[in-house]
């Protein structure tokens, strides 16, 4: 047994473990958070319950976990119930309902904590905030193979065991009421027409939310707590669109925040020589939060990097079609095409315009002689087809639409791109009465 | 604060402070608390209406690793790390970073406001918190000083972190009312704010740039995570009282203005009790007075409202019932309950009804009454039916409903109709009083 071994199954393991299922926990319930927009109710909940803990502090004398867990636990429904009624009753605005509420419990809270229940016991709002991860110790364990045994699961600190319970039963609540949270979370109102108590799911959760934010929080502290609600599910809503996967992938989020975050902390500062660790709640969070924007920049479809490339393909196809466009309307006025001129009229940037150049010469469609830009074959017929559409358009709009003539240039620019998403066609307009366009130019027959 | 022990706790020392007696130091941090708060009640209100109340919340959490940083930074080129010319910009940028955050993130993605909020809030924390926890490893770290922020401690305030408190109070709030017109567009018309050619992302991020300044100096005296009720709370309460923006930021200036100078006075005054929950619950106390108390939307008012359309509708029901039927047993004219038992004193008070022990009859007056209320209802029957395409057979439901609510303007312009009905189809008869 070697004396790193035992250090890290007793010093380590055992935070691991309870920030593990504290997180997967939180993050479970935090999809329905984030989708129903409430996400800060965990914020609310997880400041407001500090009066509950020293309220209950207070009658009992001790730091019982089941009497603080029950004042923590009253103070969160309270704080909903609060919530909820101002927004029902005094027209306030739901977010400064929210905000009053929370801030004044949480006040109350400092306040009775300093005045009498934090003197006599180690009860302070600095491990409200930050948890005690680091203080739990759990003393069996020499070597791995013992970790597994009876003996050595009896003797877990007591956090683990309550945060292994708790996340256990939201995962079974969550995975028995997936249909009726789905349901209530994206649309309330379909909910209640088929007969779904909404506001019964609704109050359930909310409870059930407080339940996990105050079993979590003693052991990791509030503000992990409210990284945890928010920051998985959002991440994962940045890579999927399934609620179903969305909060498999949240959990798995979650996990790996709280060992990575965990490790980081507890080993991270000795990598760059330092001896003592950092805090390991705030370094989940930390973690979270990276893990969160890594998502929001690279999500496959939804993901900040993944969109502006669709968004800056489009804009070269298009510039690319504006292209075509204006040296088949140059050749028509038997004009040269100079490659400068064209910036003038196509509305796209200097840079697009080279990368639509580039593309419409790589695909045989232009041909670039010293400057100047001259349609091949199969470029003339998508250039015919992209003016026709064009000028049907203007045609259109004119005698249907009651469009002044020199007002539908613009308009029609942006219609003659439009495409049927079904059956990958252009969108044309029917036909108009005469063969010349609002501006008596002819209107290129079907080719 | 600062205060002798021997009288601490008394009414003594409570006036002391309150009227600027208990030494120079408090007095200082008084007033830059009372400017503090005016400045938050009026930006709050801004802020409320544009609806960005937690955006606040964030902001004051985030201020956390701009502190450490400060600090770290500060320490490092050998000035006093904990001195306010360090951290104030510090806690600032901090702060401004945050706000950026989520404004990208609601730009730049699919995530909704509520979720960059807290995730903002809890990251950026989670960063001071292990900036924290590094500082405390550092051997030059006297950090001591940097967990008050976090609850804020007006004791620990010098006379020029009070003054400089004091003066970046006084200038935003001398920016609000430079900004006042400006903002005032905004906050309630974006779109013509818009097409009167003012630049709303400009304006905005000046209403921001003032949260972020009145966070990062309040952050010693309510400390970060109380100095969003500071700028909720007071704009809140000041919500129930008036509809107008003029009266509404001036009582919300107000509002703030004394639940920070009271706040202030009971810290000084008794031990342990830090200023920032003293001046939160000095707020909540003024928020829950409006609440309960405002004349139009408080919930007192409300309720009495609501009783009194109870009653009317009980009394109209009653003596239709009576006009109709003749004399019958109370409890069945008007059945048991706070608004039967207050139809009958109201009806009894103005002598239209005659009660025995119990039997209820009309009196004449009562039997005229009952004409009007029926009238009143034929007027809602014809008018649902020829104005609002409401069905002959669905309209007495509605009727019932809607004609205790009568607009007297309306009321008239039925009459005439009604006239030329009672021509054709002469009214009910009323078999009403005893003979």
């Amino acid at each position: 047994m070697s004396p790193a071994l035992h250090e890290f199954l007793s010093i380590d393991l055992g935070p691991i473990l309870a920030a593990t299922f504290a997180c997967v926990s939180c993050a479970l319930l935090g999809n329905f958070l984030v989708l129903r927009r409430v996400s800060l109710m965990g914020d609310a909940i997880s400041h407001a319950v500090l009066p509950g803990l020293v309220l209950a502090f207070m009658i009992t004398g001790t730091r019982d976990p089941l009497p603080m867990f029950i004042g923590a636990a009253a103070a969160g429904i309270v704080t909903v119930g609060l919530v909820e009624a101002m927004r029902r009753y005094t027209r306030i605005e739901p977010g400064a309902a929210m905000g009053v509420v929370f801030s004044v419990l949480f006040a109350l809270g400092v306040l009775m904590l300093e005045r009498g229940a934090g003197r006599q016991v180690d009860l302070d709002a600095d491990c409200v905030l930050n948890g005690l991860l680091e203080a739990m110790i759990w003393f069996v364990p020499d070597q791995w193979s013992q970790v597994l045994t009876w003996d050595a699961i009896a003797s877990l600190p007591r956090q683990v065991w309550t945060l292994a319970i708790v996340a256990v039963v939201v995962s079974i609540l969550v995975a028995v009421f997936f249909k009726e949270l789905r349901i209530v979370c994206f649309d309330p109102g379909l909910a209640t027409s088929l007969g779904f108590p909404a506001s019964a799911v609704n109050g359930v959760f909310m409870v059930l939310v407080a339940c996990v934010t105050v079993a979590s929080f003693e052991a990791v502290g509030s503000i992990l707590v409210i990284a945890m609600l928010i920051c998985p599910p959002a991440a994962a809503r940045m890579l999927t669109d399934r609620l179903r996967s969305q909060v498999l992938t949240s959990v798995l989020i979650a996990a790996c925040c709280a060992v990575g975050g965990y490790t980081l902390a507890a080993f991270g500062p000795g990598w760059f020589g330092a001896s003592r660790s950092v805090s390991a709640s705030g370094m989940i969070a930390i973690v979270s939060g990276v893990a969160m924007a890594s998502a929001m920049l690279l999500g496959p479809r939804h993901g900040v990097i993944a969109r502006s490339v669709r968004r800056t393909r489009l804009a070269i196809t298009i510039a690319t079609e504006d292209l075509l466009a204006w040296v088949y309307r140059m050749e028509e006025r038997a004009r040269p095409a100079q490659i400068e001129l064209a910036a003038e009229t196509i509305g796209s940037s200097g840079l697009t315009l080279k990368l639509a150049t580039a593309r419409a010469t790589r695909l045989g469609l232009l041909i670039s002689e010293n400057g100047n830009l001259r349609l091949t074959e199969t470029g003339r017929r998508n250039a015919t087809s992209l003016v026709r559409t064009h000028r049907l358009w203007e045609s259109y709009l004119v005698e249907r639409g009651g469009y002044a003539p020199d007002h539908v240039h613009d308009a029609a620019m942006r219609l003659e791109h439009a495409v049927d998403p079904d059956r990958h066609v252009r969108l044309e307009p029917p036909e108009p009465s005469t063969p010349l366009d609002p501006h008596q130019r002819p209107i290129p027959p079907r080719s | 604060m600062i205060s002798g022990p021997d009288n601490s706790g008394t009414w003594a020392a409570i006036i002391d402070a309150a009227t600027f007696r208990a030494g120079h130091n408090t007095t200082l941090v008084l007033v830059g608390a009372t400017l503090l708060g005016i400045a938050a009640g009026l930006v709050g209100v801004f802020v409320m209406l544009r609806r960005r109340s937690l955006i606040s919340d964030a902001v004051g959490h985030a201020t956390l690793p701009g502190i450490a940083t400060a600090f770290i930074i500060g320490n490092a080129i050998g000035m006093d790390g904990r001195s306010m010319a360090v951290l104030l910009p510090g806690a600032a940028i901090g702060a401004a970073t945050g706000l950026l955050a989520i404004q990208w993130i609601v730009r730049a993605t699919r995530l909704t406001e509520d979720a960059a909020i807290g995730a903002v809030l809890s990251v950026w924390f989670g960063v001071g918190v292990v900036l924290l926890s590094v500082i405390q490893t550092m051997e030059a770290g006297n950090q001591g000083g940097l967990k008050t922020f976090i609850f804020g401690q007006t004791a620990a305030m010098s006379a020029t972190d009070a003054r400089l408190m004091g003066a970046v109070a006084f200038t935003s709030i001398a920016l609000v009312a430079l900004l006042f017109r400006r903002l005032r567009v905004v906050a309630f018309d974006e779109a013509y704010a818009r097409s009167l050619g003012l630049r709303v992302d400009l304006i905005d991020a000046a209403l921001m740039a003032l949260v972020v300044i009145v966070c990062a100096v309040g952050l010693q005296a309510v400390g970060l995570l109380l100095i969003v009720a500071l700028l909720i709370i007071p704009a809140a309460a000041a919500r129930f009282w008036t509809d107008r923006l003029m009266p509404l930021a001036a009582l919300s200036a107000a509002a703030g203005g004394v639940s920070a100078f009271v706040g202030s006075v009971i810290s000084a005054s008794f031990a342990r009790v830090p200023a920032g929950p003293a001046i939160v619950l000095v707020a909540g106390a003024i928020f829950l007075l409006g609440m309960l108390l405002a004349p139009s939307r408080g919930l007192v008012a409300g309720i009495i409202r609501q009783l009194s359309v109870r009653t009317r509708i009980q009394a109209d029901h009653a003596m239709l019932h009576l006009a109709t039927v003749g004399p019958m047993p109370i409890e069945t004219a008007l059945p048991p309950g706070l608004s039967g038992l207050l139809a009958r004193a109201m009806l009894q008070r103005r002598g239209l009804v005659r009660c025995d022990e119990r039997m209820v009859a009309l009196t004449d007056a009562g039997l005229a009454a009952a004409r009007l209320a029926d009238r009143r209802r034929r007027l809602w029957r014809l008018y649902l039916i020829r104005h609002a395409d409401i069905a002959a057979s669905h309209v007495d439901l509605t009727a019932d409903a809607v004609e205790h609510v009568v607009d007297p303007a309306i009321l008239a312009r039925l009459e005439a109709e009604i006239a030329a009905e009672d021509a054709l189809d002469p009214p009910t008869q009323w078999p009403g009083r005893d003979p």
